[in-house]
């Protein structure tokens, strides 16, 4: 992947994470947070090919392994108490029927 | 092209389009629960791609998958005892500490790279591309130092572990930070001229920056900076992705660095402050200690739990104002004892939810539908205003700027022009609090000198209770 290509691929990004969210109710403004938090532990993808790449240099696996340790640590913890404040309004409906 | 290139491709696209129908979802209450777990399978997805990558292309050493394997375990589980432990109170705390280790993993990892070269990929480049690689490098280092330090700050101040020490309050603070912010400037461009050493400089003040930037904020205007945090990390993500060269996390860390600033966008104006002046504005309460809303309470009414019961058992229609107060006193199942009462003896009770109530916003509605309050009941604030003046008892329990009718009527206050509740319509206002101290904002609100205010003092889960013991003797609920 050349570096201009690679730049395409931010600006576009951007691009569509600003058109993503037009209008939220107040009510989701916690949740949305949590999740999309959720989203930027996504950087365990570079944690993951540092590891791979390490290829036998154990501090660079360390470093990686704490790396990945810390964005699971975002990503399930992000998703998880997402998950739960969302189950608060879903659940809702079907109590009162 | 390759299988494994393709597969990959394939794989990464399908992510990356799940994530966004994932993060708008998130912005509609019906959808948001499945987009959550959508976005979280297009993460998992996102893994198997780039596993199977490799496993097809250079292969994982054992070694590797070894210690994958336990930096999954030990993240993994930490994240999900914490997510399943934490009370819903403390969520903004939380979400903090969740951003600030996406932070530190973004820096770990350019760390990494820039300590230990991956081998092949750095060794052999033209100088353009390993600017670009000492470039991306910095940038990871540099934003996630700061979104770390940064959420380490904001949660120690949310769990009250640490207070806004005075001397950030002055302008002293200004020129503090922009003593580190040059200092990161000049390690980040050492740092690119080839100078490896200074990278440990650049650790050290960005880190220092993310602290002084945050410390002088205040409560109230934490879920902003937050927000803002929540932003950074997308965009540490996106700079890692150019040190690891990867399209999907530049994509991912993208759109989550500009959908959090549009988030935060939303609530500045929610909470009708602007960025600029979350940012170097210092806490609300400095400010406000020398304006002219500052004065004496000179008309307080105080009364007691049972004229209080007394006047709920005579009303037709009801409104409770929930806030931080409530949060802290974690008495929301309490209040849902008394509304069930009013409620079976045929008063209408509404909850009026102002956009930043609690500690966040749409913090209180995630607590009163834990404590099984029926969604239908919470209004917004634009929607329930009208209502006031054809209401006969207004509950105020532990809010108070967002009632504060100041920021309607006086110019010359602080928090003039912040959307409020209009409380004091109503026939009669009950105010339950602790004692007379000020909300976040430090100022006097008008609402209690208001003749159709009462204050009932008390611990608002106290005062909850003893009124749920008032009301049966009144036999109000009971058919």
């Amino acid at each position: 992947m050349s570096f201009i290509s690679l730049l395409w691929v931010l600006l576009l990004g951007s691009l569509l994470g600003l058109e993503l969210i037009g209008k939220v109710p107040p009510t989701l403004h916690t949740p949305l947070m949590s999740g999309a938090n959720a989203i930027s532990g996504i950087t365990m993808l570079a944690a993951l090919t540092l590891i791979v790449k390490a290829e036998g240099n154990v501090p660079l696996l360390i470093i990686g392994s704490v790396s990945l340790g810390f964005a699971l640590f975002n990503v399930v913890g992000g998703f998880f108490v997402t998950d739960r404040m969302l189950a608060m309004f879903s659940r809702k409906p079907s109590n009162k029927k | 092209m390759n299988l494994p290139v393709i597969i990959k491709f394939v794989i990464d696209l399908l992510a990356v389009l799940l994530l966004a129908l994932g993060i708008k979802g998130l912005s509609k209450v019906k959808s948001a629960r499945d987009a959550n777990r959508l976005a979280a399978f297009a993460m998992s997805l996102s893994v198997v791609g780039l596993l199977s990558y490799y496993l097809g292309t250079s292969g994982i050493a054992i070694q590797s998958w070894i210690w994958i394997i336990i930096g999954s375990i030990i993240g993994s589980l930490f994240g999900a005892i914490l997510a399943k432990k934490v009370p819903m109170t403390s969520m903004p705390e939380t979400v903090a500490l969740f951003n600030g280790c996406g932070g530190m993993s973004s820096l770990l990892v350019a760390l990494g790279v820039a300590i230990f070269p991956i081998s092949n990929s750095v060794e052999n480049l033209d100088f353009f591309k390993s600017l670009i690689n000492e470039v991306s490098i910095s940038v990871s280092i540099f934003v996630g130092a700061i979104t770390f330090t940064g959420s380490m700050v904001a949660m120690a101040k949310l769990q009250g572990w640490l207070s806004t020490p005075g001397w950030t309050q002055s302008k002293v603070r200004h020129f503090v930070n922009i003593v580190f912010a040059v200092a990161s400037l000049i390690a980040f461009f050492d740092l690119i001229n080839g100078n490896t050493s200074s990278i440990w400089l650049l650790v050290i003040v960005s880190s220092l920056l993310g602290i002084g930037v945050t410390l002088p904020i205040g409560g109230a205007d934490m879920p902003v900076v937050i927000s803002l945090l929540n932003s950074y990390s997308g965009i540490a993500a996106a700079a890692a992705g150019f040190v690891v060269d990867s399209q999907l996390l530049i994509v991912a860390g993208a759109m989550v660095g500009a959908a959090g600033l549009i988030l935060t966008q939303v609530m500045c104006k929610g909470m009708n402050r602007s960025l600029v002046s979350v940012l170097f504005g210092g806490s609300l309460s400095a400010q406000s200690t020398a304006s002219s809303g500052s004065g004496e309470y000179t008309n307080i009414t105080s009364c007691s739990v049972e004229e209080c019961a007394l006047t709920l058992e005579a009303a037709n229609k009801v409104i409770i104002v929930p806030g931080y107060g409530l949060a802290v006193a974690q008495a929301q199942h309490t209040l849902r004892e008394v509304t069930k009462k009013l409620e079976q003896s045929g008063i209408e009770v509404v909850y009026a939810i102002h956009p930043v109530a609690g500690r966040m916003p749409g913090h209180m509605n995630v607590l009163l539908a834990e404590a099984d309050v029926p969604y239908e009941q919470l209004k917004e604030m634009d929607v329930v205003n009208p209502d006031f003046p054809a209401t006969d008892v207004v509950l105020v329990l532990g809010a108070n700027d967002v009632v504060n009718p100041q920021a309607k009527n006086d110019s010359s206050s602080p928090l003039y022009g912040m959307p409020v509740l209009d409380v004091q319509e109503a026939r009669t206002v009950f105010v339950i609090k602790r004692g007379m101290s000020a909300g976040y904002s430090g100022i006097k609100n008008d609402l209690f000198d208001l003749p159709n205010t009462s204050m009932v003092f008390g611990d608002a889960k106290k005062v909850l209770n003893d009124l749920i013991g008032e009301l049966k003797d009144l036999g109000v609920g009971e058919k």
